[in-house]
């Protein structure tokens, strides 16, 4: 069975967890947390502000700001591009992250 | 070492800066008190005399012969080539690694043995990663990685930026440093600049787009090569473009099933260009080396069709795919569905031009309908002291990106480059221009466009309400529509949109005009001193 770790060989670092929606994830050193997510099959992790719907990763370089997400409380991080840090809280972030702010 | 001692255009009769800089924590450099002719990077050996950088948090600093922004194939040749010339360089790059896009590749804590199984042309990249390093610990190149420069300023000479009054003599790039929400504001002054900014994938909506698991071609492709990760089991691959069977190649050696590779346009218009194809042997070994792959895999081929409708309701569950007639309209009738897990889609390149168009860099059409810097035989652009390498002269692939890195560091250098850089950019240029225009996506694409489609994904616009502004109200171009709908209004400032939204509008397509090409904390603009300074 092919997997992109058989096409490239070598074992990573150490391992580490990330909880998303209080799920435990493994992660890999270096991995983003869009990475982390999409090798636990998690494709979605935001809302749309108008709709409520669904969105993920999409351009996966850090210009569509699809994959924005909240990382330890703070929304609006693009997942593609943060890096996971061991221990990092990753939440669904609803519409704009701030509904605390909302009037 | 130079076979000239004359300076780059732009850099003769520089002015100091007048008068003192802002407060001692603004982020912009503090004048010094360098006399009028620069010395030669030779009188600055050792790593003491490497470009400082100026910062909230670090000392005033210096000046650099040449900052490059992006490290991708062309700003890293480029780095390399002017180090080996005697410039001191500043090279930054948004990324936590050299290599840009095409080059991305695991970082070391996932310990892959083998990173070039997932590209092609690896070698050339590793010898000048190699050699980056090199000059880095020689203290010729500062290499600045997660540095995401959003706006180029001229120095010495108001008015410069649109080519009224005295060209300027130097140039401050800010740069937003680090991740958030610890990013740090960052300036460097420089002499020259080599804008290599690269470029992002062209996307051409259908229903069902904005799906999870629906993702960009080149998003499937950057994501397996940095995170060694899929996006599912069974991923169609679709749109148009020779980047396609790349990814599909990758995404089936790294263990998905790719049941189609579907292409809008038809490889046989590559009939009508032989004559680049057969100056370019190599780039027909590429091609070939691809078409074996996908053959070992059991993927097909679909030209002339095109995904015209992504089915799911949490996440894509299938797609439709129709034939196209030659304008890319789809025949009624001939839809079917494929069932998968994960789409993966891009129709093409789009130059990332919007450092450039701030300077006031001219532009020209590219044959592949979108927007390219003009620039001269030695890749400068219009502006005096700007050059540019790379896709942002026009889609052409890393190959053209690097030698063009290596012209324009020789020309800002007033070196001579060896023939063969030229002879070479030549012929890969026009095989770039035959691709480019045999996949230059039809009128009738926007035929699968349903009114209820999805057009701008941040502010949710639908394709009803873009037709409505262009042909009810009036709109006649995407930033019209833009004012009516909010369509490009969003997060990504229509770079997902853009290409699509113009089309609508019945419009050819504008260059990027973003003044801050990423999000900017406010903390940095409020610590930017006046205006004048």
């Amino acid at each position: 069975m092919h997997s992109p770790r058989s096409l490239v060989g070598g074992t990573p670092v150490a391992a580490h967890e990330i909880t998303f929606d209080g799920r435990e994830l493994p992660a890999l050193p270096g991995q983003s947390i869009a990475a982390v997510l999409w090798g636990a099959g998690i494709l979605a992790w935001r809302t749309t502000r108008e709709g409520g719907a669904p969105r993920g990763a999409f351009c996966g370089i850090g210009s569509c700001f699809d994959c924005l997400v909240t990382v330890n409380g703070r929304p609006n991080q693009r997942a593609c591009l943060v890096p996971a840090r061991p221990g990092d809280t990753v939440t669904t972030q609803e519409g704009t992250g701030r509904a605390d702010l909302a009037v | 070492m130079p076979t000239s001692p004359s300076e780059p255009a732009g850099r003769a009769g520089r002015a100091d800066p007048a008068g003192p800089s802002g407060p001692a924590t603004a982020p912009t450099p503090a004048p010094t008190a360098a006399p009028a002719a620069v010395p030669r990077p030779a009188a600055h050996p050792g790593p003491a005399a490497a470009p400082v950088v100026a910062s909230a948090h670090r000392a005033a600093p210096a000046r650099a012969d040449l900052a490059i922004v992006g490290a991708g194939p062309a700003g890293l040749a480029a780095a390399v080539t002017a180090a080996g010339l005697g410039l001191r360089v500043v090279l930054l790059d948004a990324g936590d690694r050299p290599g840009g896009q095409f080059y991305r590749h695991p970082a070391p804590g996932l310990g892959a043995a083998r990173p070039e199984a997932l590209h092609h042309g690896w070698a050339e990249f590793a010898t000048r990663e190699a050699a980056l390093r090199a000059h880095e610990s020689a203290g010729r190149i500062t290499y600045l990685p997660l540095h995401h420069v959003w706006t180029v300023v001229p120095v010495g000479a108001a008015g410069a930026r649109r080519g009224h009054g005295a060209p300027a003599t130097e140039w401050i790039l800010h740069a937003v440093a680090g991740h958030a929400p610890e990013e740090r504001a960052v300036a460097v002054t420089a002499r020259a600049v080599l804008i290599a900014t690269g470029a992002y994938e062209r996307q051409l909506p259908f229903p069902g787009w904005t799906l999870p698991g629906v993702i960009g071609a080149g998003g499937a492709q950057a994501m397996l090569k940095s995170g060694l990760v899929l996006p599912g089991k069974r991923v169609v691959v679709a749109g148009s473009g020779p980047l396609l069977l790349a990814v599909a190649g990758s995404l089936a050696a790294a263990g998905a099933t790719v049941p189609a590779v579907v292409e809008a346009a038809s490889y046989t218009a590559y009939a009508g260009r032989v004559p680049a194809l057969l100056r370019n042997p190599g780039k027909l070994v590429e091609a070939a080396g691809y078409g074996g792959a996908l053959a070992r895999h059991h993927v097909r081929l679909l030209t002339r069709h095109a995904v015209t409708e992504a089915h799911g309701t949490e996440r894509v569950e299938a797609v439709t795919v129709a034939r196209l007639d030659r304008n890319w309209r789809p025949l009624p009738g001939t839809g079917r569905r494929i069932p998968c897990d994960a789409l993966a889609v891009g129709h093409g390149l789009v130059p990332q031009l919007e450092l450039a168009t701030g300077l006031g860099c001219a532009i020209r059409r590219s044959p592949d309908g979108t927007v390219a810097l003009e620039l001269d035989a030695e890749q400068r652009t219009s502006v005096p002291g700007i050059w540019s390498a790379g896709e942002t002269g026009g889609i052409g692939g890393a190959q053209l990106a690097m030698i063009e890195g290596e012209l324009a560091a020789h020309s800002v250098a007033g070196a001579l480059p060896a023939a063969r850089l030229t002879r070479s950019r030549a012929r890969l240029r026009a095989f770039a221009d035959a691709m480019a225009a045999a996949h230059r996506p039809g009128e009738g694409w926007t035929g699968w466009l349903r009114d209820d489609a999805v057009v701008c994904r941040c502010e949710e616009v639908p394709a009803g309400r873009i037709r409505e502004a262009a042909d009810d109200l009036g709109a006649r171009d995407a930033r019209t529509v833009k004012l009516l709908t909010r369509a490009g209004m969003g997060w990504c400032q229509g770079r997902m949109c853009g290409p699509a939204v113009a089309a609508l509008a019945g419009e050819e397509g504008a260059p990027d005009r973003r003044p801050l090409s990423c999000p900017v904390p406010l903390r940095h603009l409020a610590e930017l001193p006046p205006a004048g300074h």
